[in-house]
Formats: C-alpha cells, sequence, structure tokens
C-alpha cells in the first residue's frame, strides 16, 4: 500500500450549494439542481455532457439510486455511482470520485450529496421498532453515550459543550447559505429542554434539507481552468468496532475518528495537525462529537478539549478556527450532502471567497464525517498547490 | 414425596396510591395497589416470578412449565413456551397454558403436582400472573392489582406436600372478560358475594379439610382468595376458621391478583411457615378450589426469597393518576407508540437467544462473550466456535448512561445504559429506576420487560435494573442499591 498515491494528483475546480433548510417547497431535483449548475459556473463547465466524464453521488434517505441524479441533471449515459453510508456519506462520494480521476479512467467527474430528510414528517430521526434489542436507538442517545464518563474523568461539563454552540450559532450567521441565522448564549444552551441527556436542543444539529456539488480533475489539467485550484491531500475513510458492543471500548473517544485521522495524515504527510491545518470542518452532529474530535483528531490532548473551548483556540479568530460555516448545527446536515457542503467551504476559505466569516491565510483545510452509531469515518484534506 | 420444593414471587414496585384515583393527595402510607408499570405484563411478571423461585436450583432439570393467567393477551400463541424461552429453558420441556378462570392459578398447581406425581414430569415449574385491568375510575380499577406467584414442583426434598384437595365447579356469571376487551366485568357486588364468593369458597375449604382428615383449628395459616376484608370474614367464619388463622390479604397496599391471589397469599405463608405446619390455599371462580399442604424439615433448609414480602417492601409511587393512565395506554392523549408493521418473524426466531433468553456467545479460543453471537469473534477473530452463554442471570454495572426525551414512553425520559457484564457489552434501558439514581458503575440485574408493542403485541427483551434491594414502605421509594 502507498499512502502517498493520490496526494496532489486530483484538483478541486468548482464548488456548489444550495441553501440549506426546511426547504417545504424545493424537491431533491431542485436542490441537486441548483448546487450542481453553481459547481458548473464556479468549474467553467459549459458542456457538461461532454465534460463531465462520470458522477459519483451520494444520499442516505432516497432509494432511486442512480436513476435520480441522471434525470434531476440530465446526464445519461455516463457512469454514476450511488453512495449510502450515514454521516460520512459526503466524504465517500468525493473518495471514490478522486480515486476514479486518479487512475486516470476518466478526466472530470462530479461529486454530489444530496438529502431531504424534511419530506418524512418528523422533527429529528426516524425511531425503529423493528427490533427490540438496542432501543431506544436514536443519534443523540448514541453520541451522548460517552458524556458521563468523559464528564467525570477529565472533570467537563455542559458548560463546556454550550460554548461549542454558541460558537457555531455565531458562525452560522455570517454564512449566507445556513439554515439557522441565530445568535445564542450559554444560558439558552442550558434552559432548552433536553432531548438525550447531556444533549439539550441546542447541542444538537439541525436536521436540513440540502446539496452540495463539487467538479473535481487531474491535477496537471486544472491549471487550464483557473489558478487557485485546491488539491486534495487525502481523503479516506475507516470503520470501526460497533461501540455498544466493542468489549474495550473507553466512552472517552470515538475510534472511527483515530483510524480514520491516522490514515488522512499519513496521506498527507502531516504530522502536527494543529499547526500544519489552518481551518477545520467537522462532523458536530452533537456538541460534544465536536469536543472529543478536537482530540481524537490530534488537535489537542485528551482530556484538554475543554481548555481550548475556553480560550477560543477554535473560534473564528482562533488559532485553529472549527465550523467556520456554522457547521452541521446552523448551516444544517442533510446528511448525504454535509461531506461535500464541508468540502464546499474549506475550497472558499482556501481561494479567499468565504466573506465575512474568511480566515486569513488559510492554505490547508480538513472536513470531518463521522456516523452511524458511531462506526463510520471519513476525512478529507484539502491544500493550495 | 412429591411437592413444592421452592417458591418465589413478584410484585411491580410500580404502585398507584388510590387516593389519586379520586383525585386526592395521597397520604404517607395511605392504601395502595401494585401495578405493573408499562413495560409489565402477565408474561414479564411471571418470568421475574421464576426467577425468583429458581434461585439456587438447577434449572437444566425443570421440563415442564404450567402458565396461568387470565390476562395473557394472545390466543394463538402460547405464553408457556416463550417464558421457557425467557428462562434459557431446555428444549424438551413440556408447556402449558392455563386461563380463563380466576381458578386458573389453583388448577395450574395442582396440575403441577398431579403431572410429578404421575411421574410425567419430575420438575415443574408452576408459574401464575396476573395483571387486570378495570375501566377508569369504575369501582373495580381500585380492587385490582398485579402480581406472580412461582412454584417449583418436585419429589425431591419438598418444603410442602399436598395432603388433599376439592373443587367446586360453579356455572356462575360474577365476573368475566370478553376476548379483545381491555376491562373485566361484574354483576352486582351483593350477589356476587352472597351466591358466588361465600358459598363456594366455605364449601371448598370444608371439603378438603374434610379429605385431610384435619380440622379447622389445625390449619396454621390460611391464604384465601378475598373478595373485600368483610366477605373474608364471613368465609372463613363458615369455613370454621378464626381471623388470626388468615394470611393477611394485603389489602391496601397489593390489590387483589385476580388467578395469582391466593397463590401469592399461599406464597406468603409459607415466607412465615416452620415444619410440620398445615397451610390451607383457597381460590375462587367458577366455583372454588382449596388446597390442603403440610410442610417439611426442609422449609427452614430453603434460602430465603424476594417473595411476596421483599418485592411489597420496594416500591416506587405514581405521582399521578394520569401517569397510570398513559402506562396503561388509558390516556386519550396517549403516547405514540411502535409501528404497525411490527417485528420480523423472522428474524425475531432466529434473533430468539438473544432476544428473548439473553443468551449470547461465548469464544471456545479466547473465552470473550458477545451477545448477540456473532460469526466471528471480535477479540481473537476466530470463526464459528461458540459456546452459549446466558447472561440474564448474571449481575452487570453500568458504563455509560443518557437519558433519552425522544423516544415514545409513558413518561420520559427513557433511560439507556451500556452495561458490562462477564466481559460483555449491552445496551439496555434501565428499569425500576429514577434518572437522579444513576451512576456510573452503578451495579445493575437484568428483568425480562415488555420492549414496545409493534404490531399490535407485546414485544420482549431484557433490561437492566439496580440490584433488588427490599426497602422498607416507610422510606423513601427508593430501590436502587445505592
Amino acid at each position: 500500500m502507498n499512502p502517498e498515491a493520490i496526494r496532489d494528483k486530483v484538483s478541486i475546480i468548482g464548488v456548489g450549494c444550495c441553501q440549506f433548510g426546511e426547504n417545504w417547497d424545493r424537491s431533491r431535483e431542485d436542490m441537486m439542481v441548483d448546487a450542481v449548475w453553481e459547481a458548473y459556473e464556479d468549474a467553467g463547465i459549459e458542456d457538461p455532457d461532454k465534460e463531465i466524464d462520470a458522477i459519483f453521488a451520494g444520499a442516505v434517505y432516497p432509494r432511486e439510486g442512480s436513476g435520480e441524479v441522471a434525470e434531476s441533471l440530465k446526464l445519461f449515459g455516463k457512469p454514476i455511482t450511488m453512495l449510502m453510508d450515514y454521516c460520512q456519506t459526503g466524504t465517500d462520494a468525493l473518495r471514490c470520485g478522486v480515486f476514479a480521476v486518479a487512475s486516470g479512467m476518466y478526466d472530470t467527474v462530479l461529486v454530489l450529496g444530496f438529502d431531504k430528510p424534511k419530506d418524512r414528517g418528523v422533527s429529528g430521526p426516524t425511531v425503529n421498532f423493528d427490533k427490540v434489542r438496542g432501543l431506544p436507538a436514536t443519534p443523540a442517545g448514541w453520541f451522548s453515550l460517552c458524556a458521563a464518563r468523559y464528564f467525570e474523568t477529565y472533570d467537563t461539563g455542559r458548560e463546556d459543550l454550550a460554548k461549542i454552540a454558541v460558537k457555531n450559532h455565531h458562525n452560522g450567521t455570517l454564512a449566507p447559505k445556513s439554515m439557522l441565522k441565530k445568535e445564542i448564549t450559554v444560558d439558552d444552551v442550558l434552559k432548552a429542554r433536553i432531548i438525550s441527556w447531556p444533549f439539550g436542543l441546542y447541542d444538537c444539529a439541525a436536521q436540513s434539507d440540502g446539496a452540495a456539488a463539487t467538479i473535481i480533475t487531474r491535477a496537471d489539467l486544472a491549471k487550464q481552468r483557473r489558478d487557485d485550484h485546491v488539491l486534495v491531500k487525502s481523503v479516506t475513510v475507516a470503520t470501526a468496532e460497533h461501540p455498544q458492543r466493542d468489549p474495550d471500548f473507553d466512552f472517552l473517544a470515538w475510534k472511527p475518528t483515530i483510524y480514520a485521522a491516522k490514515d488522512a495524515y499519513a496521506q498527507a504527510g502531516i504530522s502536527e495537525p494543529f499547526r500544519e491545518i489552518d481551518v477545520v470542518q467537522l462532523h458536530d452532529c452533537f456538541t460534544l462529537t465536536e469536543l472529543l474530535t478536537y482530540e481524537d483528531l490530534g488537535l489537542c490532548k485528551k482530556g484538554e478539549a475543554k481548555d481550548h473551548v475556553a480560550s477560543g483556540t477554535f473560534e473564528l479568530d482562533g488559532e485553529l478556527p472549527v465550523n467556520t460555516d456554522g457547521g452541521l448545527k446552523t448551516f444544517g446536515h442533510p446528511t448525504g450532502a454535509t461531506g461535500v457542503r464541508m468540502v464546499y467551504e474549506n475550497v472558499l476559505q482556501l481561494r479567499g471567497e468565504a466573506g465575512e466569516r474568511q480566515i486569513k491565510n488559510a492554505t490547508t483545510a480538513l472536513s470531518h464525517n463521522i456516523g452511524g452509531a458511531p462506526q463510520t469515518c471519513g476525512i478529507a484534506i484539502l491544500g493550495m498547490p | 414425596m412429591t411437592g413444592i420444593v421452592s417458591y418465589g414471587a413478584y410484585v411491580p414496585m410500580t404502585r398507584l396510591p388510590l387516593a389519586l384515583i379520586q383525585g386526592r393527595a395521597p397520604k404517607e402510607g395511605g392504601p395502595e395497589k401494585a401495578v405493573a408499570y408499562y413495560d409489565e405484563d402477565a408474561v414479564t411478571m411471571a418470568v421475574a416470578a421464576a426467577l425468583d423461585c429458581l434461585a439456587g436450583t438447577d434449572r437444566a432439570a425443570v421440563d415442564a412449565v404450567i402458565f396461568a393467567s387470565t390476562s395473557y393477551e394472545l390466543r394463538e400463541k402460547q405464553g408457556a413456551a416463550l417464558i421457557a424461552k425467557a428462562l434459557d429453558l431446555r428444549r424438551d420441556v413440556l408447556t402449558s397454558d392455563h386461563s380463563s378462570s380466576l381458578r386458573a392459578g389453583t388448577a395450574a398447581l395442582e396440575a403441577g403436582i398431579n403431572a410429578v406425581k404421575a411421574g410425567s414430569a419430575k420438575r415443574a415449574l408452576v408459574l401464575i400472573s396476573d395483571c387486570r385491568m378495570g375501566s377508569p375510575r369504575g369501582a373495580l380499577e381500585a380492587k385490582v392489582g398485579d402480581g406472580a406467584a412461582a412454584f417449583l414442583i418436585g419429589s425431591e426434598g419438598p418444603i410442602a406436600t399436598l395432603t388433599a384437595s376439592a373443587a367446586v365447579a360453579d356455572e356462575f356469571q360474577g365476573s368475566w372478560r370478553i376476548d379483545g376487551e381491555a376491562f373485566s366485568h361484574s354483576w352486582e357486588d351483593r350477589f356476587v358475594v352472597q351466591e358466588g364468593v361465600i358459598p363456594n369458597l366455605s364449601e371448598a375449604i370444608r371439603s378438603a379439610l374434610e379429605k385431610a382428615g384435619i380440622a379447622a383449628g389445625d390449619v396454621s395459616k390460611a391464604a384465601v382468595y378475598s373478595h373485600d376484608a368483610r366477605t373474608l370474614g364471613t368465609v372463613a367464619k363458615q369455613a370454621g376458621l378464626s381471623g388470626d388463622q388468615l394470611q393477611d390479604p394485603l389489602a391496601g397496599r397489593l390489590g387483589n391478583t385476580g388467578c395469582a391471589f391466593a397463590p401469592m397469599l399461599l406464597v406468603a405463608a409459607l415466607e412465615q411457615a416452620s415444619a410440620s405446619q398445615r397451610l390451607l390455599c383457597a381460590s375462587y371462580g367458577d366455583g372454588a378450589h382449596a388446597l390442603v399442604f403440610e410442610t417439611t424439615d426442609g422449609i427452614d433448609k430453603l434460602e430465603a426469597r424476594r417473595g411476596v414480602a421483599g418485592h411489597l417492601a420496594r416500591r416506587m409511587a405514581l405521582g399521578s393518576y394520569d401517569a397510570y393512565l398513559r402506562s396503561r395506554k388509558l390516556d386519550p392523549k396517549e403516547w405514540a407508540s411502535g409501528a404497525d408493521l411490527g417485528l420480523s418473524a423472522t428474524i425475531r426466531y432466529r434473533e430468539r437467544d438473544a432476544d428473548i433468553a439473553m443468551v449470547g456467545g461465548r469464544c471456545g479460543e479466547c473465552g470473550q462473550i458477545q451477545l448477540p453471537r456473532p460469526r466471528v469473534c471480535i477479540r481473537c477473530h476466530t470463526k464459528d466456535n461458540w459456546e452459549p452463554a446466558r447472561l440474564s442471570d448474571k449481575h452487570g454495572r453500568v458504563l455509560a448512561y443518557t437519558f433519552d426525551y425522544f423516544f415514545p414512553a409513558a413518561e420520559p425520559p427513557t433511560i439507556m445504559v451500556m452495561t458490562e457484564v462477564e466481559g460483555c457489552r449491552v445496551q439496555v434501558q434501565l428499569a425500576n429506576c429514577k434518572p437522579d439514581q444513576v451512576r456510573l458503575d452503578l451495579p445493575v440485574e437484568y428483568v425480562f420487560r415488555k420492549i414496545h408493542d409493534a404490531g399490535g403485541k407485546a414485544n420482549y427483551f431484557w433490561k437492566a435494573s439496580p440490584i433488588f434491594i427490599a426497602t422498607a414502605p416507610d422510606g423513601s421509594a427508593g430501590g436502587a442499591a445505592q
């Protein structure tokens, strides 16, 4: 195995993202077309029929396969791969697209993530009754499992988590396409109704509809498209033991992230992530997930996350800004789209097009998803040439 | 010598103070009744009583299970077979259900004794459980309570033997429940008492004493079905029994537990009995049925059971009548329940070891236990080398917890815990516990409970529960081992 096989082989030449939110009046087709045509324009694609060789798409809720994507985009006779792997779906779609381009098979590929959970008639996740074991099986319940022991071990509490929600709410107000644009206070977070302890309403991501797209091409072809193309330094996924069955699980860290980060850093040649990475979009499905992920990604030592939260390390004007567009918390979380939405934000940050939320001099950006119980993680690292 | 070799009982921890039914504030120590909580029913209570009864005995020796209940919900699906699986009993166990009468409990008990006497079974487990409902605020509601009794019948080392029995069959429409209806009905109370309860019960008791060749005065304790205190007094008087011979019918504490009532009072009598005492057990319903037992030296050697007294002492009172209505799905704004599809029968069949019996696998190579049993070991990756590992009777501890307000429940939050038992991780819900009693490393045992009613029927799995300790009734409602 050669972990450096894809480094700098593939470039992102265009990104697009539709307005995220409870898009009652927008269909999956509407959102896909919004995101993809924006990406076409950004990449300078004038004739997609001729210029797009293959499509890698991901979505969690629909079961209509590649046909829906072809019909929506009117791209026929092309290979379309349709992926579903919970929250890391979008990152895995990017990974498959990158490997397909790096192989030399395709020149230019469209990567697309989309989902429309708000057609199901429920707020939050669906509760399953098709089994008796492992209930209640709610994402909030799964991701809260580390809380009690982590809190006790590292003297951390709901107040520390609340500051993360406040940060992401602030960042979301600066992102035009985010779902929620509302500043909140620590007090708001602590007083909100409990969903699954320790998570109150504001500790949970905003489930939304949305679609995001990116156009990738061979790095040597990218310069013909634009000077500020963005290189893929690494992209990987990893699957870990089920945290509810793993006899060695310690309730202090999520293993999928630790596994995936090791590979992602090896691919990109990164040894000191906190110093070498300038901006991070990570999977803040719940505030505790963001807190643990600081540590699991190696951005700080285990147990020290709350100190960094207190000192503002990960705020927009901090040393390493995290979730600059509001994250899942306020930009929204259409499950299959989220990984691609993060790439959209990281590309804007690297190109200096992120408006009011722009980070200074960012040259390396990381995006991260964690999903399932959780068992899976996807990580992508982008950099300027 | 055939007889009862062990006994057990179960009373739900949840109590409904009767004052709440009338909209009054309950007084400390005021009358109440035991109610099966939203995740309990006749089956789960029978399993709990059986576990109490089987403690310290060899489960593998049980070769018959007789389950009696008037409130088991399915018609063409046996309760005893489900219970036998939950108890992880042998596959060749003979299972049968008794129902349709408040007398079904003593009938099952005598049938179990007869089966062992006749040699068709060596160790018969008799489980009697009822969970009847009166209509909200109706006359019956305050009277009925929920509970279960269990008896292990065998011919080696009995603690009590059956001396004589007598039955009276009477075609009498005193109380009844129509299939598909939730509530029991009864005819005018004076008619039921004067023409049904008093003559039938006293006749059966007199007849049983006569067959046993003993006088009423020879009885140490009489566990007699109590319609109400006054009627019980009249029955005793007509049968020649004095008030102090009567086993306390637990009025205002337990409630009338239907076909399990007299058998539970027999368990309560056995808990206090010593060798060479005569105990009477008499049930009522479509006539009456009386059994006379004589205790043996073995009774002093039987390890103490949680029994009726222990379970009664562990209590947690409901805070409102609405909470009771919700837990029984009698609230017009009832909490959202499961989908209509129900569980896949084939998946349920494949997973019955894990889901019903809580039996996982122990890796023959490295010893790691997993539930459910996988094909490949998570620790050493050996394929298909497993022996069964029953976890339901083991103690575990809480490794992580959350209070889930999202999952539909009668009284949110649902407490979800990750437990470690025998090195195996099992995610379950936590029963018999309030959120403020949950802590990391809390020791737990496992209890068989109803998880939801997808498909319109009860679907079961195990939950964790703080390890049983009998708490005094005047104690602060607790039950959690601190």
